[in-house]
C-alpha cells in the first residue's frame, strides 16, 4: 500500500521539469448592466431558461400573498411548510443539528438566498440559510426570497464574495432539479425539488 | 404530499421497439475489439441513429453556449494555464489541500491505487457499521471497480444519478462520462425498470419513467447509512471540494446520511477558490450547453453531528505526470465535449470501447491503465482534431491519440492486421510517386470495384461508412498541378 509520502514523492519525481506561473484571471464583466434593474433582467432571462420561476409581488400583495399565488398557479399543496425566513410563517420549524430524515414529507421550504448571479440565474445558500442542508433537496418545492440588490454580474464576482469563508457548505441552486437521462427528454424534479420560485424581497440573509 | 405534474403518456407502441444492442466487452486478460463491438452496436440501426442524434445535439448546444461568451477562447486558455500551474506544483497544492481539509475537521486518506481506495472506504464503512450506501456519479469510483468490490463484501450501493441508476439496474457499464445511459432508448429503460423496480413495461414515457425512479429511490436515500460523492474540483486554498450535478443527487447523498465519503483523484486540485469562476463557466457549457449545472455544491466541513472523509486517489496519475507526451491529459475536467463531437464515438456508442473512459478521452486514458487490453482504442479515431478544438482545458487530444499509436507500435501492442496494413501504408506514404499512383488507382477502384473489395474485413471503417464520390477534378494533386503549380516545378518532389 502506497501512502501519502509515497504518492507525494512520486509526484515530486515525476512532475514536469518546469514551474508554470498562475495566470491572472480578469472579471470579464465590463459589459454587464451596472444598475439593479438591468442585472435583474439578465438574471431572470437565464433563470427561466434553467427552469426556475421569477414571481414579483404586485403592489398590494404581502410576501405571503405572493407565495399563495404561486401555490395556486402551480397547484402546489403546501400541507407541510418549512419556513426559514421571518417574513413567512410556516408550520414546521428547523433547528441546526436536526436530523434530515424527518424532512421527507416536506412539501415546500422557504429560504432566503445570500446573493444571486446574473450570468447563470443562480442563487447561493450556505448552511446558515438552509439550517438543515438536506431541506434544499428533500422538499418537493422551494420558494426563495432574493434581494435584487445582492445580484452580482457573473461567476468570477460570485467567487470573490466572502460568504464561503466560514461556511461548511455553500451551494448554487439554478432552477429546480433536472435530468435528461432518458432519451434526452428534459424532466424537472429528478431527485431534488420539482420547482424553484424566486420572489424578489429586500432583506438580508 | 403535493401532486406531481400530470404525466402525459407518450409511450411508443411495443411492436416498434428495437432490442437493446449488447456490444461485446473483453474478458479478463483479453484485448477489447472495438471494431467488432462497434459493428454490434450498429446492427441496431434505431439505437445507432438515436445515439448519434442525441450526442450531436449536445455538441450543438455546446457551440451555441460558447458563442454567447466573448471571452470563451480566453477562458479555455486560462483553464489550461491554471491546470498547468496546478500540475507543475501538484505536490505542494495537494499537501495544502490535505492540511486545510484536516483543519476543517475532515478525515483525509491517501490511496495509491484502486485496491487501496476500495479497502480504505470499506474500513470506514466497517468502523461505522455501514450496510447501505447512496452515491452520486463518480468516474473515479468506476475506475476503481468500487461497486463491484462492495457487492463482494455485502455492502449495498445505490446509484442516485438517473442515468447511472439505469446502468446499475441493467448490470451494464456507463457509456458516457456525463450521460451514462445515452446509448439506451426509452423502450430499453422501460424494460429495465419493469424488471427491477416494477414499472409498467408498456409505458416508456420519459416523465413516467423518471417519476418511477424518483419514487423508488427516495426511500433508499432516506434509509442509507452513508453517502458517497466524487468531486469535480478540490480547492487547495480552502481544503474544500466542488461537486456539480443537475439532479441534486450529490447533495442528497452528502446531506441526508450523517457520514459522507468523497473519493477525489489527485489531479482535481486547483489552487484557489477564484479559479472556480473559470472552470464552472466552462464545465456545463462544454458538457450540455447550459450556463451552469442546476447544482454547484462546495463542501468544506462536515455538517453538525456528521462526519466527512476524503480519499485522495493516485491510481496511476503520479506516473502519468512523468510521461512527457501524456501528462497534460491530467487536465481533463470530464465534460465529455470530446466524445460528443467525435464521429467515431457518435457512430459506435460508448459500450464499444469496453472501458471506463470512452470516446477520445478514453483513447488517451485507457491505454495508460492497461496497454494490452486497450491497444485497439487509439485507432478508433479519424484524427480530425475536433476533440482538441472543443476541449475546455485545451488538451491536444488528437495528437496524444497519434502518440499512443506510436507507443503501442514500439511496445509491439498492435494487432497483426493493423500492423500489416500500416506497414504497407507507411511504405506508400514515404514515397511521393508510389503515393500518387496508389491514390489514382484507389480513385479508379472507387469507381469500378464492387462493394466487397472496399468494404472488406480488413477495413473496419469501410464497414460503417460510405466513401465519398470521386471528385470530377481528380485528386487534389491533379488540381494543384493544373491551377497553382508553376510548370517547371510540377515534377518536384516526385524523385
Amino acid at each position: 500500500m502506497r501512502g501519502k509520502n509515497d504518492i507525494l514523492a512520486d509526484i515530486r519525481r515525476n512532475k514536469p521539469g518546469f514551474a508554470a506561473p498562475a495566470p491572472h484571471v480578469p472579471y470579464y464583466d465590463d459589459d454587464y448592466p451596472r444598475d439593479t434593474d438591468g442585472l435583474v433582467e439578465r438574471f431572470v432571462t437565464t433563470l427561466e431558461k434553467m427552469g426556475g420561476v421569477w414571481c414579483a409581488p404586485t403592489a398590494d400583495e404581502t410576501l405571503e400573498d405572493t407565495m399563495r399565488r404561486v401555490f395556486a398557479q402551480r397547484e402546489i399543496e403546501a400541507t407541510a411548510l418549512v419556513s426559514n425566513v421571518p417574513e413567512i410563517t410556516g408550520n414546521r420549524r428547523l433547528r441546526a443539528g436536526d436530523a434530515a430524515r424527518p424532512l421527507h414529507d416536506v412539501d415546500v421550504a422557504v429560504l432566503r438566498a445570500r446573493f444571486g448571479v446574473a450570468e447563470t440565474g443562480s442563487v447561493c445558500f450556505t448552511e446558515r440559510e438552509l439550517i438543515v442542508n438536506a431541506i434544499g433537496y428533500l422538499a418537493q418545492h422551494l420558494i426563495v426570497l432574493l434581494d435584487p440588490r445582492t445580484i452580482v454580474t457573473n461567476l468570477h464576482r460570485a467567487y470573490q464574495r466572502d460568504d464561503y469563508q466560514n461556511a461548511r457548505y455553500t451551494v448554487f441552486h439554478t432552477g429546480p432539479s433536472a435530468t435528461a437521462d432518458i432519451e434526452g427528454v428534459l424532466v424537472r424534479g429528478a431527485q431534488g425539488v420539482r420547482s424553484l420560485t424566486i420572489i424578489p424581497a429586500h432583506g438580508s440573509a | 404530499m403535493s401532486a406531481p405534474d400530470p404525466i402525459k403518456s407518450r409511450n411508443s407502441p411495443k411492436a416498434a421497439r428495437e432490442a437493446a444492442p449488447r456490444p461485446d466487452k473483453a474478458g479478463p486478460g483479453e484485448r477489447q475489439n472495438h471494431r467488432k463491438a462497434a459493428r454490434q452496436f450498429l446492427d441496431s440501426p434505431e439505437h445507432a441513429k438515436s445515439h448519434d442524434t442525441r450526442v450531436w445535439a449536445m455538441r450543438q448546444r455546446r457551440d451555441t453556449a460558447a458563442e454567447t461568451i466573448d471571452e470563451w477562447e480566453a477562458l479555455r486558455d486560462l483553464a489550461s494555464q491554471i491546470k498547468t500551474h496546478a500540475l507543475t506544483h501538484l505536490d505542494d497544492y495537494l499537501e495544502q489541500f490535505a492540511d486545510n481539509a484536516a483543519a476543517n475537521g475532515v478525515h483525509v486518506h491517501w490511496a495509491g491505487d484502486a485496491a487501496d481506495h476500495n479497502r480504505i472506504v470499506h474500513e470506514i464503512f466497517k468502523d461505522h457499521g455501514v450496510k447501505k450506501v447512496i452515491k452520486s456519479k463518480s468516474m473515479l469510483m468506476e475506475e476503481c471497480g468500487f461497486r463491484h468490490y462492495m457487492e463482494g463484501v455485502g455492502i449495498d450501493i445505490v446509484e442516485t444519478d438517473l442515468g447511472e441508476r439505469i446502468q446499475q439496474l441493467d448490470a451494464e457499464d456507463p457509456s458516457h462520462v456525463v450521460v451514462p445511459s445515452v446509448h439506451k432508448m426509452r423502450s430499453d429503460v422501460a424494460e429495465v425498470f419493469s424488471k427491477t423496480i416494477g414499472s409498467d413495461p408498456d409505458n416508456d414515457d420519459a416523465y413516467y419513467l423518471t417519476e418511477q425512479q424518483r419514487q423508488h429511490t427516495r426511500p433508499l436515500i432516506l434509509d442509507a447509512d452513508a453517502g458517497m460523492t466524487g468531486a469535480n474540483f478540490a480547492v487547495a486554498e480552502t481544503g474544500g471540494f466542488v461537486v456539480c450535478t443537475n439532479e441534486g443527487n450529490a447533495d442528497l447523498s452528502a446531506n441526508v446520511p450523517d457520514l459522507h465519503v468523497a473519493s477525489i483523484g489527485i489531479e482535481k486540485i486547483v489552487p484557489k477558490r477564484s479559479d472556480m469562476g473559470v472552470f464552472i463557466r466552462l464545465l456545463s457549457r462544454s458538457a450540455l450547453g447550459s450556463p451552469i449545472t442546476q447544482y454547484t455544491s462546495h463542501f468544506r466541513s462536515p455538517k453538525p453531528g456528521g462526519e466527512m472523509h476524503i480519499v485522495l486517489v493516485d491510481n496511476g496519475r503520479s506516473k502519468r505526470l512523468g510521461q512527457e507526451r501524456f501528462w497534460s491529459s491530467l487536465k481533463c475536467i470530464r465534460c465529455g465535449a470530446c466524445m460528443n463531437t467525435c464521429p467515431v464515438f457518435r457512430r459506435s456508442g460508448g459500450l464499444s470501447y469496453g472501458a471506463t473512459y470512452t470516446g477520445p478521452l478514453g483513447l488517451i486514458l485507457d491505454p495508460s491503465i492497461d496497454a494490452y487490453r486497450y491497444s485497439n482504442l487509439p485507432f478508433a479515431s479519424t484524427l480530425n482534431g475536433s476533440c482538441t478544438n472543443v476541449c475546455p482545458v485545451k488538451i491536444n487530444i488528437h495528437e496524444q491519440i497519434f502518440e499512443w499509436r506510436k507507443v503501442l507500435a514500439e511496445d509491439d501492442q498492435i494487432p497483426w492486421t493493423k500492423r500489416k496494413t500500416l506497414a504497407a501504408a507507411g511504405e506508400v506514404l514515404a514515397n511521393p510517386k508510389s503515393y500518387r499512383t496508389a491514390v489514382k488507382s484507389a480513385h479508379s477502384a472507387l469507381k469500378y470495384l464492387p462493394g466487397w473489395a472496399i468494404y472488406n474485413k480488413l477495413n473496419a471503417w469501410g464497414q460503417v461508412r460510405d466513401f465519398p464520390d470521386v471528385p470530377a477534378e481528380g485528386t487534389f494533386h491533379d488540381w494543384y498541378k493544373k491551377n497553382r503549380m508553376p510548370a517547371d516545378a510540377a515534377t518536384q518532389g516526385d524523385h
